[in-house]
């Protein structure tokens, strides 16, 4: 009985020192590409190598600067802020509508949007929606790119708030009715405040999505002016002869915080609920 | 809901209905085919399938799915969720907040992360491995995106498949246990099969998401020499750079087949499995 004991504490030794190293090496695939974006900010020469920095703030003032980073991050709001708007207000009266209306083949209809909205991607469907915004004037317009981006989500949107709008409890609304209140007004003052978490979430997944979207904004706005970051991003650093490290640095780094913020704040509140939706 | 049905249905149903007859016509981006298309029937699909390029991309496209998605994410999430099930504290919060943060970043400015790191004269990896002018992404543009998309889309499927572990009846592991099961046993017996629908659901969703990214183009732009040309990139680079929207509206009809055929799968299981709880 002695032999076995101490091959097993020398297999579980071992065992464990493979564990730890798996775990270093595999935080390190992770952490290492992230590396750059916290040390090259911050230093007053930065190269594309990750080292200890001298500390500085002037890549920040030269960013701060330069006219084409601070419009691009105004773009990226612009853009993020009207597809909130659009699609959080027709999501939400669809939602309601979906909720409330009883029409055979609801519960169809939806998982058929759904469905739709996977399978056509912005990736799938460009040449259509480029061909499509040229057609109608909407080409290298802000505008052209909310819509197509609220169509993509809505489908998503529609289905989580539908789940919101479900858990109110009708009585609400009828108690309102019978106060005299008409539809516009039960919708405003009773469900819109009831609904409002299930909007918040909604909104903040909506912004994640826009904020990083690369591919629409590259395909359907050609002027630098009205370029979000995402795409000014790439212009810095392919189109620029020798890329300016100090200025691609702060604005990576600008350009991430906004997004990793929302998202780990939205994380520790509602735990992870991120699931789905379009990611390309 | 008018309204929004409306908008879902000129950005969604139709350009997936215009793709249909775009692809038959020899649209282009600028000249005569320009301002009077004509349709050509199926032409645009018999030169797309006798086009080597063509199932060069699709072959890539491949490659680049089963490595990057269905194999290396899936399996190093699961690792990752498998070896922090029960550990806690800054460990685990460290590990789970890179993975994570390496997912939120802004697609163009990991991708740019990832040019830094593997850049030929000062990217921090030669200067690790001690590998000076290795330029990774022309000799192994492929291995390049594969990694890429590993280190941006583990997230989902650790949180999803730690969710899973979360699930799997403690009693049933304790008895795996007590009977002397291997930590390989158990995993086999008893923790597979009760996350298998979890295991098809992220398969299925990593897939449709692998096959339709773009970000790889940020790394790469599909090169060098179309070696890393994925199906999306071939697409950009025919309809909107090369101009020929037909030619891309038939590629992408084709690519629209395939996400078809993948969402269908992953929601006839998800119906199964609400059918079964």
């Amino acid at each position: 009985m002695s032999a076995p004991a101490p091959r097993s504490t020398v297999r579980h030794y071992v065992s464990r020192v493979a564990f730890v190293v798996v775990v270093v090496l595999v935080a390190a695939f992770f952490a290492l590409p992230l590396t750059w974006l916290v040390t090259a900010p911050f230093d007053a020469s930065p190269t594309l190598t990750v080292e200890w920095p001298q500390w500085t703030l002037a890549n920040f003032r030269s960013l701060a600067e330069n006219p084409y980073a601070l419009r691009s991050i105004g773009n990226s709001l612009v853009l993020g802020l009207g597809t909130i708007a659009v699609v959080v207000t027709l999501g939400a009266l669809a939602a309601y509508a979906l909720s409330r209306v009883r029409i055979p083949g609801r519960d169809g209809l939806l998982y058929a949007l759904l469905l739709l909205s996977s399978v056509v991607t912005g990736t799938a469907a460009m040449v259509p929606l480029f061909q499509l915004m040229v057609q109608v004037g909407l080409i290298n317009t802000q505008t052209g790119v909310v819509l197509a981006m609220s169509g993509g989500l809505l489908p998503t949107v529609v289905f989580i708030l539908k789940d919101f709008m479900d858990s109110i409890p009708k009585s609400y609304e009828e108690s309102a009715r019978l106060y005299g209140a008409r539809p516009g007004q039960i919708l405003r003052h009773v469900v819109v405040p009831i609904a409002r978490p299930g909007l918040a979430f909604v909104s903040v997944w909506v912004l994640v999505q826009v904020w990083g979207n690369f591919l629409l904004p590259f395909i359907l706005l050609r002027s630098p002016e009205s370029q979000p970051a995402a795409v000014i991003m790439y212009t810095f650093y392919t189109e620029s002869g020798q890329a300016d490290l100090s200025l691609i640095s702060a604005f990576s780094l600008v350009f991430s915080v906004p997004v990793i913020a929302i998202y780990f704040l939205v994380n520790r509140r509602y735990g992870f609920r991120f699931h789905g939706g379009i990611k390309s | 809901m008018a309204p929004a049905l409306a908008l879902i249905g000129l950005f969604l149903i139709f350009p997936a209905l215009w793709t249909v007859y775009l692809g038959m016509t020899d649209y282009r981006l600028t000249g005569l085919a320009a301002a009077d298309p004509t349709v050509v029937g199926l032409e645009n699909y018999t030169s797309i399938l006798g086009d080597p390029g063509f199932w060069r991309s699709l072959r890539l496209t491949l490659v680049f799915v089963l490595a990057s998605g269905v194999l290396g994410q899936t399996l190093l999430g699961f690792s990752i969720a498998w070896a922090l099930r029960r550990l806690s504290g800054p460990v685990k919060s460290v590990v789970e907040t890179l993975v994570l943060a390496a997912w939120v970043v802004p697609s163009s400015v990991g991708a740019f992360l990832w040019l830094a790191l593997l850049d030929r004269r000062a990217g921090t990896l030669n200067a690790l491995l001690g590998t000076e002018g290795t330029a990774w992404l022309i000799e192994h543009p492929m291995a390049g995106i594969v990694v890429f998309n590993i280190w941006v889309g583990t997230a989902f499927s650790m949180l999803l498949f730690s969710s899973a572990l979360n699930g799997v009846p403690p009693s049933q592991m304790e008895s795996a246990r007590m009977a002397g099961a291997t930590a390989w046993q158990q995993l086999r017996d008893v923790v597979l099969p009760n996350i298998r629908a979890h295991i098809l659901t992220n398969t299925l969703l990593i897939t449709l998401w692998t096959f339709n990214t773009f970000t790889p183009y940020l790394l790469t732009a599909g090169g060098p020499n179309d070696e890393s040309a994925i199906l999306p990139v071939y697409i950009y680079r025919t309809a909107i750079p090369g101009g020929q929207l037909g030619m891309g509206a038939a590629i992408s009809l084709i690519m629209l087949l395939i996400n078809l055929v993948i969402a269908l799968a992953s929601m006839r299981v998800g119906r199964e499995r609400r059918r079964r709880s």
